[in-house]
């Protein structure tokens, strides 16, 4: 592993050309399509009895009505989950967490989002993420944990009524849960955006390199 | 007279408790559209391959769903109470709610019925209000949870299902207790066993401490906090101790049949 500091190593610079490994890869891709199924099945759920004075059009929802989204909601859980754990323990075991997402530091963070908006951040080296891409991968990791857990507190207000109490009681798990979405919705644009202008970081993510 | 039809429950807006309920209607062609769309079905016109109906995304959302029945059932714990609350917490007023309006709701005559007692029992003798109201009764106030996603809180009175299955000598090792209901259209539903003697599921007949209105279910309701309010019938008529799955009103159009909490 020290000897990860002499790059001019012609073996490593070759192993050091893939920007994702592959179980990166398979992971990401089973993600996108779970957390697509839950959000569109899910604005469907949330049509039936809204907390806020909107309902999302039938269009971009899934299900077709209450309880056929129900069904796609709680059988896409377990692959988001499942998909998810494997995640969580892969990024932890590898050291691809530690690596790649810290340190986050405010200063950094705002020093890489004045270099972004001015168009000044380099994308020379993808393997590397920037503060304000540690903040928003950190970030939307602790969002995804937090939807899972106020999702399994409003499926199981009495069998896991410890959890709902974490989070306030039901009512305000239904909010926590919303506001989890929110807040992936949002970094999905931002997310989706950022690929399409630097194609190369949506081709890593397919073919690795 | 009109105004006090208005006034029965107050504080629901007839209006808005039809479209309600009308909101609640499956809309069957736009959900076969879905799954059919996403199901190989295309595929197999093209291909003239002899492909199941097994392959359907309906199908599968279906197995998902047995599959969830067998998780919520591991995951019950008969002996994990639903919290309670205090008398301040109860929802004033408590919603009514169903698939019809308030004006359509079944208007039982309490004197003339009786609970018809049917299967696995071994005494199979129908019983009046009276006979019933004579059984040893406790309150609840615990949280309503609607397959919609909103809740409330009341406070229901009645008799332990349990004391009463145990009371007809019923076959406890039977798989449901299914009820059938005075609604239009039939309305009815199973209860697993585990859940029917859980010490909360209550036979209830009475609402804040008076007898049980009719928006509620008059003159009986089954309460079961541990499940979705779907699985809580009320007006019920009848309750049959089976091992056969004998569908529910809104399980058979796709909701989860366990829909514990």
């Amino acid at each position: 592993m020290s000897s990860i500091s002499a790059t001019d190593h012609p073996a490593e610079k070759a192993a050091s050309k893939v920007i994702q490994p592959a179980w990166v890869r398979i992971v990401h891709w089973i993600n996108a399509v779970a957390i697509i199924l839950m959000i569109m099945s899910g604005w469907q759920i949330y049509n039936a009895s809204p907390l806020f004075n909107f309902t999302f059009s039938r269009s971009i929802t899934l299900g077709g009505w209450l309880g056929g989204a129900l069904q796609w909601h709680f059988a896409a859980m377990w692959l988001l989950m499942i998909n998810g754990l494997v995640y969580l323990t892969l990024g932890l075991v590898t050291g691809r967490f530690r690596k790649k997402l810290l340190p986050i530091s405010a200063s950094g963070v705002i020093d890489d989002t004045k270099a972004a908006l001015a168009g000044k951040l380099s994308h020379a080296d993808l393997t590397v993420y920037n503060q304000v891409q540690k903040l928003l991968y950190a970030g939307i990791i602790v969002v995804g944990i937090l939807i899972v857990l106020s999702g399994l507190a409003i499926w199981k207000p009495v069998q896991l009524q410890w959890l709902t109490a974490v989070f306030g009681g039901y009512e305000v798990a239904r909010y926590v849960h919303f506001f989890c979405m929110a807040a992936i919705v949002g970094f999905l644009v931002i997310h989706i955006a950022l690929a399409l202008l630097v194609p190369k970081s949506l081709r890593a993510m397919i073919i690795g390199k | 007279m009109g105004r006090m039809r208005k006034l029965l429950i107050p504080g629901v807006d007839k209006q808005l408790l039809v479209k309600d309920a009308t909101k609640l209607m499956p809309d069957f062609t736009r959900r076969r559209f879905i799954a059919g769309g996403a199901s190989l079905g295309a595929l197999t016109l093209l291909t003239g391959c002899d492909v199941t109906d097994s392959f359907s995304a309906e199908s599968m959302l279906t197995q998902m769903s047995k599959f969830n029945d067998a998780v919520q059932a591991k995951l019950f714990n008969p002996n994990t109470l639903a919290p309670t609350f205090p008398e301040s917490a109860i929802t004033k007023p408590f919603p009514f709610n169903a698939y019809y309006a308030l004006d359509d709701a079944p208007d039982v005559d309490g004197a003339a019925w009786k609970l018809e007692v049917r299967g696995l029992v071994e005494n199979k003798k129908s019983w009046t209000l009276d006979e019933l109201y004579k059984l040893p009764q406790e309150k609840q106030i615990t949280r309503h949870i609607c397959v919609e996603g909103w809740s409330a809180i009341g406070s229901w009175t009645g008799v332990r299902l349990s004391h009463f299955l145990q009371l007809i000598g019923a076959d406890t090792k039977a798989k449901y207790v299914w009820f059938q209901c005075a609604d239009m259209d039939g309305y009815n539903s199973p209860l697993d066993m585990p859940t029917a003697l859980h010490p909360q599921t209550q036979m209830t007949f009475k609402f804040g401490d008076e007898i049980l209105p009719r928006a509620y279910g008059f003159p009986m309701k089954i309460r079961v906090p541990t499940k979705l309010g779907f699985k809580n019938p009320k007006y019920v008529i009848s309750m049959e101790v089976t091992n056969d799955y004998k569908g529910g009103y809104w399980e058979d159009q796709g909701y989860n049949s366990f829909s514990g909490s």
